[in-house]
């Protein structure tokens, strides 16, 4: 198993490790998941998501490539800008999801899911290569080892950032990137992240890391883990790769279908032409009970219509939500559907995600 | 890890008061809340309903998954802790007081000494 740099500081508060992605990773500390989500939601909170990838695509045709490689348009991305993204396979499925940073010019950041990673690199390069429309002017390379990433979120998260940054942040909009310093450290904060909430993600040096920790943590921002991370995710109706998508989900029948844009892309044939006998819903309940990953999606007859992807009570509403892939006919907002929780079908309504707005 | 002396444990991690006047008191040890993590659900066995020892009598659910618990003595179900419904999270601050899940008048008051005192149970929890 691999550790972050910031291993020791999750140990040192108790954190309780377990292995995710190839990663021993702090899954929460002794503060609670509820606890920490709502530290979140009302204040600030701070995750170590160093084992997310980061990959580096530089040379004059970055942006023509990439738009080519993705689902969004990362050639409209001036620099310091990023964007929300997907990866597509060509059997109308995907990859992974991404953020893709433009820094410079010629020069793009692409973060991807741990678990992904090679897969990513694997894909880039080889459609790089590739004759057709190919072969592009670029190099990609995994730079993961050399950026340690800590994301900090929540209605306080920017102001406390901002009181330790030696640049102003109010103008840094969202999906903005602004390299400074914060004590003398060189960061690259990103106004983004994955929980709902106002924020950064802040890209440092691993040997930095643990100083910048615990510089927040004196700040007042509670440390979250894997849990929190999930749980905030769900409810700002965000998906997990692994859980609502993986190689065969079609973006284009999900809440995220704005993110394929209009353009020539690999593998875009294949995702229109799939059509969509299932959609990605939100589920609220109506009963009590979690419903997990896997379970089966009923209608009022008791038929077997889809599985949930993910699921969790809220921490603020304590209301059961969840994503579930569901037959498109019953998908539309309101239907009134089931979840099998443990045997015994559980009342639901399709609602569309997100299940809190801040 | 806390294991009160005066109460005795099933293996899957339930403890149960004596018997008085045939009654016992059943929970999840502190060991056990602590492995669930954060409480959010818990569904409670109807009064009335006869429990065989072992047999599934409720269902404390975590952020992180979803657990049977388990009658660890043979009874019939007097008192469920209804404020659970609302307030799940007294099962990881109060494990053996205020956490407590439902009373049993028990068919056999003497098979409660048949269950693991705190000194066996520790062990167990240790095994994990």
């Amino acid at each position: 198993m691999r550790q972050t740099p910031l291993h020791d500081e999750h140990v040192a508060l108790n954190g309780r490790m377990v292995d995710f992605a190839g990663w021993r990773m702090p899954i929460q500390y002794p503060t609670g998941i509820p606890q920490e989500h709502l530290a979140v939601r009302q204040d600030a909170g701070m995750f170590d998501v160093s084992h997310m990838g980061q990959l580096r695509v530089l040379g004059p045709d970055g942006a023509p490539f990439l738009s080519w490689a993705t689902l969004n348009d990362p050639a409209k991305l001036r620099p310091a800008q990023g964007q929300y993204s997907m990866l597509q396979n060509d059997r109308g499925g995907l990859i992974d999801d991404l953020y893709v940073y433009r820094d410079v010019d010629e020069s793009f950041l692409v973060v991807a899911n741990a678990a992904n990673v090679d897969a990513v690199l694997g894909h880039l390069q080889s459609l790089a290569a590739a004759p057709t429309p190919g072969p592009f002017r670029v190099v990609v390379r995994d730079e993961s080892d050399a950026w340690a990433l800590l994301a900090v979120q929540g209605p306080s998260a920017a102001a406390k950032v901002d009181r330790l940054a030696d640049a102003d942040l109010t103008s840094v909009r969202k999906n903005r990137l602004v390299d400074t310093t914060l004590s003398g450290m060189p960061v690259r904060l990103a106004r983004t992240g994955y929980t709902g909430e106002d924020g950064f993600e802040l890209f440092c040096r691993p040997v930095d890391a643990a100083a910048l920790w615990r510089l927040l943590l004196e700040a007042g921002v509670t440390p979250c883990g894997l849990g929190a991370r999930d749980t905030l995710r769900l409810e700002a109706g965000f998906p997990l790769f692994g859980h609502e998508l993986d190689d065969r989900s079609n973006p284009l029948c999900t809440p995220f279908a704005w993110v394929v844009k209009d353009k020539p892309a690999f593998g875009l044939e294949a995702l229109r032409a799939g059509g969509c006998p299932r959609r990605l819903v939100g589920l609220v309940l109506e009963g009590r009970g979690i419903a997990r990953d896997g379970y089966r999606v009923l209608d009022e007859a008791g038929g077997d219509i889809g599985r949930v992807t993910s699921g969790t009570v809220s921490p603020l509403t304590r209301t059961s939500i969840a994503l579930a892939w569901v037959d498109a006919a019953h998908a539309d907002e309101g239907a009134r559907i089931a979840v099998e929780i443990r045997g015994q079908p559980v009342a639901a309504t399709v609602t569309p995600p997100p299940f809190y707005r801040p | 890890m806390k294991i009160p002396q005066e109460l005795r444990f099933a293996a899957s991690h339930e403890w149960a008061t004596e018997p008085a006047d045939g009654i016992v008191t059943v929970g999840i040890s502190d060991f056990a809340q602590d492995q669930l993590g954060d409480v959010v659900f818990v569904e409670l066995p109807d009064v009335g309903r006869s429990l065989a020892a072992g047999e599934a009598a409720a269902v404390v659910e975590s952020v992180k998954t979803a657990s049977d618990i388990y009658a660890p003595l043979a009874g019939e179900v007097v008192e469920v802790n209804g404020a659970l419904l609302d307030a799940p999270e007294a099962i990881n601050t109060d494990a053996y007081g205020e956490g407590w899940l439902f009373r049993l008048r028990v068919t056999d008051a003497a098979a409660w000494g048949g269950l693991l005192d705190a000194d066996a149970y520790a062990a167990v929890a240790e095994e994990g």
